[in-house]
């Protein structure tokens, strides 16, 4: 059904869809309408789901783990410093391998105060051992949605999804999109039966007690193994979204990258202004692609690293300054997964772009290209470091 | 030859220009158009100057950036034509709508000598004839769709009907005054040519 939603009425109606048994959520910008929206469907008997209006993102992440514990399917949705001050529970989350699914409404980490786009706040927590799924649009978003409970479900995975949009850019904009029924949404993301769960009184069972030297570590390995076995869940739920609405997922997309000699590695929207760009560089002949991250937890490090095998040169680009001296953290894991594929060949840059909401001109990812371009056929590469759009 | 049409659109804060460019998305989203309808958001006071943007086309848009480049610039308020660069990035062959009741001599010396199509309607008097409210979202709605022909007039009207009676369900007594607003603006945008 066609439809023209923002990308937070997007996820919301996935939400009502999906009707969850469990949603506590706290408002933050730009992420607010989100339980906004799905607090009327609650009013309205839309949904029969538990809305826990918490006060506070500690205790909205708090409650979804004990709903999920518990045996439920809980959701939440934050932004920016909403997820800082979930921090502690966040791991909790994952290490206790409760599969639930949070929006993340991608909004910079204070301070200063800013309520704009960057990637700092989900970037912050890549090592919390969630899956994270990017999205360039409010189409991806719902769909990742509709996707995220069947990976994070399965009984080799059990561990929880984050769904992340970037804020306002998709999250305030409306656009063009195509939902699927209730019924499709029913049948495609089935009724969750956990194995184990707290209300059980048939097979009661201990939920995050003392783990110390002698086992935590067999645990975090488990969770790491977990973390292995989705990249395979995730293609094949993708493969079934695929054959049931003819919308193709899988861990990034290639976009003109065939024969490709120069590209783009990007996530969320950005991806879109860029493929914009592609298409004009190429009508003047330009053998020029992008590559864009779906799937950045787990991460497809063999996968993406053959992809680029074949380029001349790539620019990574990084809306969080990872602030470590040596490139945002998209960039150090691409190049880190080159490097143990063994391809040396291709020369990497890298730039921190976007931050706190500095618009992403076309004319912005065009100077990309063109330095690529240079590098090409130079084969001088200049600054391996570099930013785009900033004041210097 | 791309069939893509960018609008900027000022307001302020509270008063109707984000709300206009959704309107104007979801009309163009009937008549089967791929839309794109954004604010700019800054400090969110009432009475803060806001801009508001659409992109509509033929084909799906990808682009996720502001627009730099408009084929119309759309003021609600006449007041911010002393404080915002007017002519930025438009284009000569499209137009600025200005809500005013201003002359068009009072107006040229604000508009940075622009060469195109200036255009102006008075939404307050249409508002407040037909509305019985000082509303200019939309009387401005209708301006702009008739100086930029993005739809055919008789479909964006019925369109509208249909649209306003879903949205004001609980307020039946505001549907016809808004639809004739839309009539009445759709008369009387005024063209000034250079």
């Amino acid at each position: 059904m066609k439809e023209r939603l923002s990308g937070n009425e997007a996820i919301a109606t996935a939400m009502k869809q999906i009707n969850p048994d469990v949603v506590a959520a706290f408002p933050i910008t730009p992420s607010t309408e989100i339980p906004q929206y799905f607090s009327t469907f609650v009013n309205n008997g839309t949904v029969d789901t538990e809305f826990v209006p918490v006060e506070s993102e500690h205790s909205a992440m708090s409650a979804c783990i004990g709903a999920q514990a518990a045996g439920a399917r809980a959701m939440t949705a934050t932004s920016s410093n909403g997820l800082s001050l979930m921090w502690e529970m966040v791991y909790i989350a994952s290490s206790l391998r409760l599969p639930m699914v949070m929006t993340v409404v991608n909004r910079a980490v204070s301070g200063p105060l800013n309520i704009h786009n960057d990637h700092s706040d989900s970037m912050g927590c890549r090592d919390s051992g969630w899956i994270q799924l990017y999205s360039e649009t409010n189409q991806e978003a719902y769909d990742n949605m509709l996707m995220a409970h069947r990976i994070a479900e399965h009984p080799d995975v059990k561990l929880p999804v984050m769904v992340c949009m970037d804020g306002f850019i998709t999250s305030h904009a409306i656009e063009n999109i195509e939902l699927e029924n209730d019924e499709f949404v029913k049948d495609f993301v089935g009724i969750y039966k956990p194995e184990q769960y707290l209300l059980n009184h048939e097979n009661p069972i201990a939920v995050g007690p003392l783990d110390l030297q002698s086992y935590l570590f067999e645990h975090k390995r488990q969770q790491a193994k977990a973390m292995e076995n989705a990249k395979k869940v995730i293609l094949e739920v993708s493969k079934d979204f695929e054959n049931r609405t003819g919308r193709k997922y899988e861990f990034f997309e290639q976009f003109m990258m065939e024969d490709a000699e120069v590209a783009i590695v990007v996530l969320n929207s950005t991806a879109g202004t860029t493929k914009a760009v592609v298409k004009n560089l190429r009508s003047q002949g330009l053998k020029v692609g992008m590559i864009k991250l779906r799937v950045f937890r787990p991460f497809p490090a063999n996968e993406l690293a053959q992809a680029l095998s074949h380029l001349k040169a790539v620019a990574i680009l990084d809306k969080s300054e990872g602030l470590n001296a040596a490139g945002g953290p998209v960039f150090t894991e691409v190049t880190s997964a080159m490097q143990c594929n063994g391809i040396s060949n291709v020369k990497t840059i890298g730039y921190i772009y976007g931050i706190g909401g500095r618009d992403v001109k076309t004319s912005d990812i065009e100077s990309v290209y063109t330095n690529l371009l240079k590098i090409k056929d130079t084969d001088q590469i200049g600054n391996i470091y570099n930013y785009l759009g900033v004041r210097d | 030859m791309s069939s893509l049409m960018e609008i900027r659109w000022h307001g302020r804060g509270g008063q109707g220009a984000k709300t206009a460019s959704l309107l104007l998305a979801d009309a163009a989203f009937n008549t089967g158009k791929y839309i794109q309808g954004f604010p700019e958001y800054g400090p969110e006071r009432m009475g803060a100057p806001i801009t508001a943007f659409n992109r509509i086309s033929d084909e799906p848009i990808t682009i996720h950036s502001n627009i730099y480049e408009s084929d119309y610039v759309v003021f609600v308020y006449d007041t911010l034509l002393e404080s915002v660069d007017v002519t930025s990035g438009l284009k000569k062959e499209g137009a600025i709508i200005i809500n005013t009741t201003k002359s068009i001599d009072e107006l040229r010396p604000l508009l940075n000598g622009y060469s195109g199509l200036v255009c102006t309607i008075d939404a307050r008097k249409i508002s407040v004839e037909t509305i019985g409210k000082y509303f200019p979202n939309t009387p401005m709605l209708a301006a702009v769709v008739k100086v930029s022909k993005v739809m055919d007039e008789q479909t964006f009207l019925t369109d509208m009907v249909d649209s306003f009676k879903h949205k004001f369900a609980k307020k039946p007594e505001v549907i016809d005054g808004n639809i004739k607003a839309i009539e009445m603006a759709l008369k009387e945008v005024k063209y000034y040519e250079q």
